[in-house]
């Protein structure tokens, strides 16, 4: 990628020799793969859901596979957003109603008995690798609500803020700065002739 | 040399890359001491700014040693010399930089196609910053070029530390300009919304210009207690309202200036239904911006009252109320910083001991803990409010 983008360079730019370690830690990685996953799946669910119906013995549940699609797609594009853990957490949730849609496949006097349970080895796997991945990512990107520092000492003036308020009154304004001074309109004086404070 | 480069949305790295060297006259090439990154830097971290390429070098808040100049440049600048580089790159002589209007500068913005092509006219060229805007390699690194060197460059007297020089290369000016254009009376309020780096600097120079009243507005505590440290009112969004507790302290006339610290995305809430609209549009590629404060700033600011735009919009920003903005006939100030027109100013106020901006550092790191830090800041982990990086030193400080 680096070397195509090197294109627009000029010959004193700095190219790329070798890359270091990454702000993406592997819980984000996993969190992309996840979300590109949710949306090949959401596609394949949107544009032939009859395959998969037929292949679990669910005929007649097309439109529902249809809208599980257009789930997968919509935590898909959350989990490759920087709002993964929102994405991830979609996506436990929908692993939850697909285990519950596929169970009843899982009756007796199903032909396609087999493949349901191919299918429900594999959400649980799924899900399971959901979980981590939403906990690690959350973990990986929240902050501590309780512990945070006091800076009540750092007013950055080095007189103290007292001393300071109004200190640099000797500032000049340029023209172009000038605002419509609010004052002007209960000012007993023309505006252009009230004196100003810097 | 090293330095951290974008590779893609989340994934900046510290590489190694080959040395920048001179290629106009105007050049120099500066040996990096100390770097910070902004909260600009995080809208690039998180893709929102369009025309970044892989490969890019991130940074445009840097300080350092002279090691090289081209021959255009005139005895300004000498080896060996300590500069802050201001952010915004401008060759000093076009006509909006005669007028000071450093960010506009016609001439240093080597994609002015492209750029002509997205805003209209060009504006100038930025360090580690979108194509847009140059695509000029930044300074998140051991060394860099400096273009337009003659011009583009503070000095700083050896007897303030890095520490204390290096945001005037961006943050400081920023928050000075976003207050100065503000024009403030000593009658008035001044709100304003974010406590980060920006917002910090910005109630400082609130303070400094003699408002009557700041008041700053986050929800993150320690950025809260920062901004109560340098003078400022607070008002934790999470925990009450904005709208009801401005015009409290305002005997429910608002505030006469508004400033906006924090620019394109606002924190999304539940208790901001806006905000998720905007999410769910900015994810969808349907809106670029997430204008939340700019809407909460119109509707509470007094009539005929001033709002200033430091934080950084990219795009198409929706649901902006005109109506209200029009009748109550506000005055919009906005824009990047024109850096060196305020620099001479502020480097004698630290100088004189009036500030010291290294109030906000709260994290020095190598450059190696550059991505990591990224994460840090972002997040708002540890208390951080401001990484500083040290490229010559490795060490992890405090
Ligand atoms: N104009 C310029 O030249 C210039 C220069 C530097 C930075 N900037 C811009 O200034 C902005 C702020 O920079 P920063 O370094 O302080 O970044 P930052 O991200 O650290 O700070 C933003 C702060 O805003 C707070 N916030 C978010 N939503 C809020 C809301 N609805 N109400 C109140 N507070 C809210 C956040 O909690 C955070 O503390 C960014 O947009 C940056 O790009 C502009
Ligand atoms: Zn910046
Ligand atoms: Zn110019």
């Amino acid at each position: 990628m680096t070397y195509l983008s090197n294109i627009v360079r000029s010959p004193g730019d700095p190219k790329v020799i070798s890359s270091g370690a990454s702000s993406l830690g592997t819980a984000d990685r996993l969190a992309r793969a996840l979300g590109w996953f949710s949306i090949g799946l959401g596609l394949m669910e949107l544009i032939a859901p009859h395959r998969i119906t037929r292949a679990l013995g669910m005929e007649g549940q097309e439109s529902l596979i249809r809208a599980y699609g257009a789930r997968e797609i919509g935590s898909g594009i959350l989990s490759l957003s920087i709002d993964k853990q929102v994405g991830l957490w979609s996506r436990v949730a929908g692993d939850g109603l697909d285990v519950a849609t596929v169970m009843p496949a899982m009756r007796d006097d199903n032909p396609k008995r087999d493949n349901a349970s191919l299918a429900l080895a594999m959400l649980l796997g799924v899900t399971a690798l959901d979980v981590i991945a939403a906990q690690s990512v959350t973990s990986r990107h929240s902050r501590s609500s309780r512990q945070w520092r006091e800076y009540s000492d750092r007013s950055g003036f080095p007189r103290g803020l007292e001393a300071t308020r109004g200190a640099a009154k000797d500032f000049q304004l340029p023209p172009d700065m000038r605002a419509a001074p609010v004052l002007a309109a209960v000012s007993d004086q023309p505006a252009q002739e009230r004196a100003r404070s810097h | 040399m090293r330095a951290l480069v974008w590779h893609g949305k989340e994934d900046i790295r510290c590489d190694r890359v080959s040395d920048p060297g001179i290629e106009e006259p105007r050049d120099a090439i500066v040996k990096i001491t100390s770097c910070a990154i902004c909260g600009s830097d995080l809208h690039l971290f998180h893709n929102l700014i369009p025309a970044m390429l892989p490969g890019d070098i991130m940074g445009h808040e840097f300080m350092g040693e002279v090691v090289e100049v081209g021959p255009g440049v005139n005895g300004k600048l000498k080896k060996g010399e300590r500069i802050v580089v201001p952010f915004t790159i401008f060759c000093g002589e076009c006509e909006q930089c005669r007028r000071g209007n450093f960010s506009v500068c016609e001439r240093t913005n080597r994609s002015r196609k492209l750029a002509e092509k997205a805003f209209g006219h060009t504006t100038a060229g930025l360090f580690g910053y979108t194509h847009l805007t140059g695509g000029y390699p930044g300074g998140q690194a051991e060394y860099v070029r400096v273009p337009y060197a003659d011009t583009t460059h503070i000095k700083v007297p050896d007897s303030l530390t890095d520490e204390q020089v290096l945001f005037l290369g961006d943050i400081f000016p920023t928050g000075w300009q976003a207050a100065a254009q503000c024009d403030i009376e000593p009658t008035d309020t001044v709100a304003i919304w974010g406590c980060g780096p920006v917002g910090q600097m910005a109630i400082r120079s609130a303070i400094l210009l003699g408002a009557r009243q700041v008041i700053a507005i986050d929800c993150i505590p320690e950025r809260l207690s920062m901004a109560e440290a340098g003078g400022a009112i607070t008002i934790n969004f999470e925990e009450e309202s904005v709208i009801e507790r401005l015009n409290e302290l305002t005997d429910n006339k608002g505030p006469e200036k508004c400033i906006d610290c924090i620019g394109m995305e606002s924190h999304v809430s539940m208790a901001q239904p806006d905000t998720i609209y905007d999410r769910a549009k900015q994810m969808l590629m349907m809106e670029n911006d997430r204008p939340h404060v700019l809407r909460e700033m119109i509707y509470v600011i007094r009539p005929a009252g001033t709002i200033s735009i430091p934080g950084v919009y990219s795009g198409f920003s929706d649901k902006i109320p005109m109506g209200q903005a029009m009748n109550k006939g506000l005055t919009w100030k906005m824009g990047q910083t024109h850096v060196k027109r305020w620099t001479d100013d502020l480097t004698r106020r630290i100088k004189d001991g009036e500030i010291d901006p290294s109030f906000v550092i709260t994290h020095t790191v190598g450059l190696d803990d550059g991505p990591e830090m990224y994460k840090v800041f972002r997040d708002k982990q540890d208390s951080c409010i401001k990484v500083v990086l040290k490229p010559g030193q490795e060490v992890t400080l405090q």
